[in-house]
């Protein structure tokens, strides 16, 4: 079988995981090698969206893919502190060189976490109310209180993965200092999973209304911005609607990459079209959040 | 406080409710599944009681409620008891309602136009959810009155609408009025010893 060796970016974030998208889509049936030597820089969405390519290079090959990392320890200590290697255990290949799992304190906010039963979108909620606060208060400026929103929100974008995906999926959250991006600090929270998207889950309720119309664009923007959900209980459909509120609260950026659309809260500070379609057809839905730093906040 | 005759007060401390439930190992109101599971335990313990009860639903102990959680312990549990086919005549006061509780709460309160009564750490009861000015001022008269005896509401309430609005308050179960009887109680009056 042939293998596709994919590139990666020296910068695997979200601006540059559609890349990594396009190319796991056009490796097709063949065995994937991803070339991470010049890898320097990664955050959630990168790890996240590594993990999710190669699990549908792996899919779809049949053979898990194989990882190749550069020598720099930098971005292997912190793929480690981010749990990246103990969630790719089973993804890539076994002959994959990982280094041991990172122990002792660490400064991530939400390591990699696998979200598939209820019970994992309780540990998260666990892990950010004991760690969050200070980099919520301290770092970003937010009220102390805030820390429970940001509970709220990791909830339900969790429960997306479990009630509309009804497949695997992973979220990871970090703090980072975009001094050049921003000349602020930030908080990313990356969400991914490979089920079937928002067009999928939404396809047997509302299709029919969209006629020929229907498509990944119709979807997001059905769930996004009229928060329709498959379920008929009236109750149902609230949890995007109110991370938006709060993310918008906040200033912050979200995105929804779904099938080959994906639809944006863009905030004045960062320049990104509210939707984009034509993008390579992957698999699931991604989520990206960015919080800033309060403007007038000072350390 | 008294409690009024035939009316049974029922505390139900909902941290405690979630921590003997299946998701005994979990501390935050969070997920579908979860809301689920403590809103059919608290079901399961007001429906034993065979007379009108006000139920004391205390969320004192509850950091984090996701809108999940809302929906189902706050506008599925009120949706249940308005009913027809309920499964108990029971009136439900929220308590301990914490800043961060309130967003949620009422959001979906209002997403299912319901009506609830809160209880502030000062023991004072406020409405959150969906009302217009007048049932807002008609439940604030009765609120203030405690209750409010058939001879007295054409004097208290002179304005038919607001009479008719009065109404209106039992019909959300936010008032009380005992079948045959035309005494207004505010739910306040009827939470008894409850603590």
């Amino acid at each position: 079988m042939a293998v596709r060796v994919i590139d990666l970016p020296a910068s695997l974030d979200f601006q540059t995981h559609d890349a990594l998208f396009s190319e796991i889509v056009e490796a097709a049936g063949n065995a994937v090698l991803f070339d991470g030597r010049h890898l320097r820089w990664v955050d959630p969405n990168g790890m996240v969206g590594l993990l999710a390519a190669a699990s549908v290079g792996r899919d779809r090959s049949g053979e898990a893919p194989i990882l190749e990392l550069g020598r720099a320890g930098d971005v292997k200590s912190y793929l480690g502190r981010m749990g990246f290697f103990r969630a790719a255990e089973g993804i890539f290949a076994a002959g994959t060189s990982f280094p041991r799992r990172a122990s002792g304190p660490s400064d991530v906010l939400l390591e990699i976490t696998p979200i598939t039963t209820n019970s994992d979108v309780h540990d998260v909620v666990d892990r950010v109310q004991k760690r969050a606060g200070a980099i919520l208060s301290n770092t970003l400026g937010y009220p102390q209180t805030s820390v429970v929103q940001f509970s709220v929100i990791l909830s339900e974008v969790c429960q997306n993965i479990l009630e509309h995906a009804e497949a695997p999926g992973w979220v990871a959250a970090q703090s980072y200092n975009w001094s050049k991006r921003l000349g602020r600090h930030v908080v990313i929270i990356s969400v991914a999973d490979l089920g079937r998207g928002f067009r999928g889950s939404l396809s047997d309720e509302h299709s029919a209304r969209f006629a020929d119309r229907w498509g990944d664009v119709t979807a997001l923007e059905a769930a996004f911005i009229h928060g329709l959900t498959r379920f008929p209980d009236s109750g149902r459909g609230q949890g995007i609607q109110q991370i938006r509120k709060q993310v918008r609260r906040w200033d912050g950026l979200i995105s929804i990459r779904s099938g080959t659309a994906r639809i944006a809260d863009v905030p004045q500070w960062f320049d990104a079209p509210p939707l984009e379609e034509g993008l390579s057809d992957f698999p699931g839905t991604q989520i990206n959040i960015i919080l800033p730093e309060r403007a007038d906040h000072e350390d | 406080m008294r409690t009024e005759p035939g009316i049974e007060p029922i505390s139900i401390d909902v941290g405690r409710v979630l921590r003997g439930t299946v998701e005994s190992l979990y501390s935050h109101l969070v997920t579908r599944p979860t809301g689920r599971a403590v809103r059919l335990a608290i079901e399961e313990q007001v429906a034993a009681s065979s007379r009108t009860a006000v139920s004391l639903i205390d969320l004192s102990n509850v950091t984090v409620m996701d809108f999940s959680c809302a929906d189902e312990i706050v506008a599925k549990l009120l949706m249940r008891f308005l009913d027809e086919n309920r499964p108990g005549d029971v009136l439900f006061v929220f308590r301990g309602v914490r800043q961060s509780l309130h967003e949620p709460i009422q959001t979906v309160l209002e997403r299912q136009e319901l009506l609830a009564v809160v209880q502030g750490s000062d023991g004072c009861c406020a409405l959150m959810g969906t009302r217009t000015e007048e049932e807002e001022y008609a439940w604030t008269v009765l609120e203030k009155h405690g209750r409010i005896v058939a001879a007295e509401v054409k004097e208290v309430f002179p304005e038919s609408h607001h009479r008719e609005v009065l109404d209106e308050l039992v019909l959300r179960r936010v008032a009380f009025t005992p079948p045959g009887d035309h005494i207004y109680h505010a739910l306040s009056t009827l939470m008894g010893g409850t603590s």
